[in-house]
């Protein structure tokens, strides 16, 4: 209880200034590290921004990474919700596309590709939420730290994708430890290719018809949170736990469901990666999306909404990035995972930090004081 | 208890000429539009124990934390020993020569009892030192005032009694010439706190100046040399414990009350809708928080709960609506019984009809970032009335948190307005609203007024009554000795997880209330009640 | 059986070179952790601390410079982390994501600019790292069956830092259970509260606890660029400050315990290299993937409460404010 009566920030403060402060002074902090490289910082936008947009396949390119981003994202922000920090989305992803290329790898000479993709759906999601399982009924059950044990859970799907790929699956005549290919029918088609069914021709790219099942993920989870009855119990929980369990609702069933959906939102870039891009089971082809997940919540304010815009913004550094790592020497691809660092840090870790200073200025903008309306 | 009598003929050590141990002048301190402590005087005498009194929120507990150095007083000055003190925080306050046992005791639950006494106070950078300094220094404080604990025992380990007691001699090894307890008898037994009381009397023996924070007036009597009443954050009386009273005291705790007249015929009980049967709740530690209670509520009827918080009336209602596990006894519903071996969830419990306004609204009433229209189904929420074979009706709900702002009034009546920005009287109203509105067969209601505005207070009561009026059973917990007397049928009284007397509505006073609520009613007039009514 | 003799002390030796950065980064979390604040940046703290070193000793020429950058690389992270997290009551696990993420870019990005070599640092001379320490007589003991080859490779033949590692097992231990600091550390990070109360700042004490935990951090990463190896390379922490995270954890917070469980994963670490393709009596093939996974199982296990319980401090991950 402080001594003087606080006036609340108004709400369009809270949803939308302070994380845009936040973001800016992680891009400032970025261009701090261009000027430190000896560049400029406004050039390397400029480059950044062109390659993202600039030509005919970066939309595309851009757009395939936003694509696992909101997978990953919703993943986070679904178990955020409930209070839960899932940091497993990586191994998660990386289970959804062993479950997706099993699938396909038994039935894609069988089956048309109508019944190949909600199958390999159903795949990526049960395999994505069996990878959360262990760790969520241990969370839920055994009170086991969620975040210690989906960490362990990374490494151990690393290993077993390993293991799986190097002495399991790896097609026989063939030195990488990959699957073999699948037959045609069980390829996601990729977006050029379904333009051109309209007659639209369009630069080639990882662009597939991923997208529209992440669109469909941004709607359910919406739909889910904020319209049905199970949405409403897991926010309980998140926000008020003793409220939770005035209200009857069983806390630790909704940790598990909050945690099998997150899970299988994760394993949805499993299906992205291997049936959309690279039609086959391969090694680390998660690369780091489960952590940028994490960012792209955070950012998002865990909103699907946030989340698309979030998504989007790192589909342009990734794509943008890559393009200035071949533009000026002097830049890596790794630059976007540093700006990723700073996004996590500036808008989770140092999410207040400008509060009291916005809430100085507010207070100095208002001069003549009125009192308080809505004071408890 | 029935010990402690004897302690109340203990030669009483009277020093008038020498500076008083604490003096504390015009002592000031609000929070907000709250004014806990108003212009409080209050002079210790060295060497002596001192009583303070009074109900919750009478503001002891304030003033002990100014003195400690928890909060800086707004206007007045402390002495010490005759000496202007400024006490900033604990640092200055352990300088000063106070210590002070908290309620919740700040200890570190796997230290020894000998690391818990010495962090803090080490003699050097190296333990051994101080290992072994402490030791002797703490050998010595043992035989003096008859404090024996097992230093290298595991401080969890040990009773509630013991702990307490390493909390002593964590003061006293950091030289504290005064001490304060705050309701140290809360978790003792009987004979634990005679054993306290044993330590307390040895300590002022030796010129130590004690300070007691407890609302048990038996305690007062038995231990104390001077009393000091508080209320409504002032000091409305300082007596001589030799020349007052229990009863005396009882009245000055709490006050005149003014029985509220509220328009309400005579009770017309009916079927008995809630019956309760030696209902016990056991907490982590093995104590007994609701001990072996047993009471009936018709159809009809309001029964009051009455008592000073803490004495097992928020278990009973957490028990009762299915958020505590019954640890023994039962209770029966509506015809269901609910025991340790078919336990029912709030869900459940609700399923059977009996709603429940939970004391503390922003625990558990209210979810803070959920709109008033979500709010305003939380445990309803699986109702069909607002949810479809998946998705929830939105619509339904809104229009039903505006049925409910519309029918107690809530301001501003705007159901996607966040839970947190209306007024602690406006959250009140609408999960009031919430539980009354299905007109549950029975009702159990914690503080319904708590920090309501006065208009806002006689139309809830008003509520309460109609409700008993169209035969619900209804459970009224509050610490508001007024509000019972008002609006109860028959009182219960409460101490320590039990129930120590019966009065009905109408021929309560405050002052018989009083003395049940301190426990210290002769023992014979105490149990008659049961199976009346 | 010579043979035999022969694979188990250079299994040995390698434990030994293994375990080295995880002990010194469980011990940096032990410290950490037991002041109540999570780390799971130690990856990070290590990897950054594993870059200026590497860079500082190779345009210095000096180990000893390149230690104490990659000491100061890390404190200033541990004090980010702090900052996040004492100071604004940031949410200690994400502040160590951000941590670990931005350190794994950076590194990278600084990596290719400055020494142009696509994120590695260059080769550094033999005299900018640390060096085995032989120790005497081991040429001539050598000859003695079993002993000689023993203290030989298991004992002797060693970098300093390595024997640092271990000596500061013994100094933490002394440090946590002996010392007024480590009585405030561990009272810290159980209940803040009994500390506060007793005078102590809370605050100034967790802010030193992070501090050691850079510092030591900061001589792992060290010891992976400048001892170990001699550059650079981009991602070389490659999840050890991970399974030192595990290690402390299944050591319950106790630092001889933890170094135990650092050197038993540094163990199987060692073995799974040998036992690739061996085919074990009545077990049949282990994959050698199974056994470097198990470091991480056998966490997840002790987690679950099914051989012991570890039981973290209690504060832990609590932000400290006062009640008031």
């Amino acid at each position: 209880m402080s001594t003087k009566v606080k006036k609340p920030l108004p709400v369009w403060a809270d949803v939308a200034l302070i994380p845009l402060i936040n973001i800016l002074l992680a891009l400032f902090v970025a261009g701090l590290i261009v000027l430190a490289i000896g560049e400029d910082p406004f050039e390397a936008l400029e480059i950044l921004i062109l390659g993202a947009f600039g030509y005919e396949e970066s939309l595309g390119y851009t757009l395939y990474y936003t694509t696992n981003f909101i997978f990953t994202g919703l993943a986070v922000a679904v178990a955020f919700h409930a209070s839960l920090f899932n940091i497993g989305g990586e191994g998660q992803a990386y289970i959804g596309g062993l479950g997706v290329g099993l699938i396909l790898l038994a039935l894609d000479g069988i089956l048309p590709f109508w019944m190949l993709l909600p199958l390999a759906i159903m795949a990526a999601a049960l395999f994505g939420t069996a990878w959360v399982a262990v760790p969520a009924y241990l969370q839920a059950y055994r009170g086991s730290h969620i975040v210690i044990t989906t960490i362990m859970f990374n490494f151990i799907a690393y290993f077993l994708m390993n293991y799986l790929l190097v002495d399991v699956i790896k097609a026989p005549a063939q030195m990488s430890p990959e699957s073999r290919v699948f037959a045609d029918n069980a390829h996601m088609p990729f977006m050029h290719e379904i333009l051109g069914w309209f007659g639209i021709e369009t630069a080639a790219t990882p662009l597939n018809g991923s997208l529209f099942w992440a669109v469909v993920c941004c709607i359910f989870v919406w739909i889910f949170i904020w319209r049905t009855r199970w949405g409403y119990m897991l926010r309980t929980v998140g926000q008020n736990e003793s409220a939770a369990q005035y209200a009857g609702i069983d806390s630790r069933k909704i940790v598990m469901v909050a945690l099998g959906i997150s899970g299988a939102l994760a394993g949805f870039v499993g299906m992205n990666e291997v049936m959309g891009v690279h039609h086959k089971v391969l090694l680390n082809f998660v690369a780091g999306y489960g952590f940028t997940g994490i960012a792209v919540s955070l950012m998002g304010r865990n909103h699907p909404v946030g989340i698309v815009l979030a998504s989007l913004l790192f589909g342009i550094l990734y794509q943008g990035g890559a393009e200035l790592a071949f533009e000026i020497p002097a830049f890596s691809r790794e630059f976007v995972v540093a700006i990723q660092g700073l996004i996590i840090l500036f808008c989770g870790a140092l999410t207040y930090m400008c509060k009291p200073w916005i809430e100085g200025l507010f207070y100095m903008l208002q001069s003549d004081p009125k009192p308080a309306e809505k004071e408890a | 208890m029935a010990n402690t009598e004897t302690l109340v003929e203990m030669v009483q050590p009277e020093s008038e000429s020498s500076p008083a141990a604490i003096n504390l002048r015009g002592i000031s301190k609000a929070f907000g539009p709250v004014q806990a402590n108003d212009d409080v005087n209050l002079s210790v005498p060295k060497g002596t124990i001192h009583g303070i009194v009074g109900e919750n929120g009478a503001g002891k507990s304030t003033l002990m934390s100014i003195l400690y150095g928890f909060y800086e007083a707004d206007r007045g000055d402390i002495y010490i020993s005759g000496k202007k003190t400024k006490i900033k925080n604990s640092t200055d306050a352990i300088k000063a020569g106070i210590g002070m046992v908290h309620q919740h005791f700040m200890l570190v639950d796997n230290f020894t009892v000998l690391e818990n006494i010495m962090l803090g106070a080490e003699s050097g950078a190296m333990l051994s030192g101080s290992i072994a300094a402490a030791r002797t220094e703490l050998e010595r404080l043992e035989r003096e005032y008859g404090l024996f604990v097992n230093l290298d025992a595991i401080t969890e380990e040990l009773p509630v009694g013991e702990q307490q007691r390493v909390e002593i001699l964590k003061a006293l090894y950091r030289g504290a010439e005064i001490l304060i307890l705050d309701e140290p008898t809360g978790v003792l037994t009987p004979q634990e706190t005679d054993q306290l009381f044993k330590i307390l009397d040895s300590l002022r023996s030796q010129g130590v100046t004690v300070i007691l924070i407890t609302h048990k007036l038996r305690e007062i009597m038995a231990i104390t040399n001077n009393v000091s009443i508080m209320r409504q954050g002032k000091i409305v009386a300082d007596r001589k414990t030799s020349e007052t009273n229990r009863e005396e005291l009882a009245e000055l705790m709490v006050g005149r009350k003014v029985r509220i007249e509220i328009d309400k015929d005579d009770p017309n009980p009916q079927a008995m809708l809630l019956d309760v049967d030696n209902l016990t709740v056991t907490d982590s530690q093995g104590i007994d928080r609701l001990d072996h209670v047993s009471f009936g509520i018709r159809a009809g009827e309001i029964v009051g709960i009455a008592g000073v918080s803490g004495n097992g009336q928020s278990e009973l209602l957490e028990a009762l609506s299915g958020i505590q596990p019954v640890s023994e006894g039962s209770f029966v519903l509506n015809g269901v019984t609910v025991n340790a071996n078919n336990p029912k969830d709030a869900a459940e419990i609700r399923d059977l009809g009996c709603a429940h306004v939970p004391e503390d609204r922003l625990r558990l009433g209210l979810v803070k970032t959920f709109n008033a229209a979500e709010s305003s189904i939380l445990g309803y929420h699986l109702d069909p009335a607002y949810n479809g074979r998946i998705l929830t009706k939105p619509d339904a709900i809104r229009n039903h948190c505006a049925d409910l702002m519309e029918s107690f009034d809530v301001r501003p009546r705007d159901p996607s307005l966040k839970s947190a920005n209306f007024s602690g009287g406006n959250q009140q109203k609408l999960i009031l609203a919430r539980e009354m509105k299905d007109k549950p067969s029975v009702l159990l209601v914690g503080q319904p007024t708590r920090g309501v505005d006065i208009g806002a207070i006689e139309f809830i009561h008003k509520q309460i009554v109609a409700m008993r009026d169209e035969g619900s059973a209804i459970l009224l917990v509050s610490v508001e000795l007024d509000e019972v007397m008002s609006l109860a049928d028959r009182i219960l009284v409460m101490f320590e997880g039990r129930i120590v007397g019966e009065v009905s509505g109408k021929d309560a006073d405050e002052k018989t209330l009083g003395l049940m609520m301190a426990n210290a009613l002769p023992r014979n007039n105490k149990q008659k009640q049961e199976g009346q009514a | 059986m010579e043979d035999l003799i022969n694979i188990a002390i250079s299994t040995l030796a390698g434990t030994v070179r293994v375990s080295t950065p995880l002990i010194l980064c469980a011990m940096a979390g032990l410290f950490s952790e037991r002041s109540g604040i999570i780390d799971i940046s130690l990856e990070g703290k290590m990897l950054a601390a594993a870059f200026v070193a590497a860079g500082v000793a190779y345009v210095t020429g000096s180990a000893w410079v390149g230690l104490g950058g990659g000491i100061l690389i890390a404190v200033g992270l541990s004090l980010l982390h702090g900052f996040a997290c004492i100071t604004h009551n940031g949410n200690h696990v994400v502040s160590g994501v951000a941590i670990n993420i931005l350190v794994s870019g950076l590194t990278v990005v600084l990596g290719v600019v400055w020494f142009h070599q696509g994120g590695q640092t260059p080769t550094l001379p033999q005299e900018a790292r640390f060096l085995p320490i032989h120790f005497p007589l081991a040429e001539t003991l050598s000859e003695i069956p079993v002993i000689g080859p023993f203290y030989a490779k298991v004992i002797s033949g060693h970098n300093l830092l390595v024997y640092l590692a271990f000596a500061l097992v013994a100094v933490t231990s002394w440090v946590v259970y002996k010392t007024r600091f480590g009585l405030r550390l561990r009272a810290v990070g159980e209940n803040p509260n009994a500390v506060d109360t007793a005078g102590i700042s809370v605050t100034f004490l967790r802010y030193r606890a992070v501090m050691i935990c850079g510092i030591l951090t900061g001589i792992a990463g060290t010891y992976l660029s400048v001892a170990q190896n001699a550059s650079f390379v981009r991602e070389m922490s490659a999840g050890q400050g991970y399974i030192a995270l595990a290690a402390m954890i299944f050591g319950k917070w106790r630092p001889v315990p933890a170094m135990l469980a650092c050197l038993m994963f540094g163990f199987l670490d060692a073995v799974s290299i040998r036992l690739q393709g061996v085919v074990l009596p009545g077990i049949g093939e282990v994959p050698v993937q199974f056994i470097q996974a198990l470091p991480y199982i056998l966490t997840v296990v002790l987690l679950a409460g099914f051989i012991g319980k570890a039981i973290a401090p209690k504060a832990i991950g609590v932000p400290y404010v006062k009640e008031r």
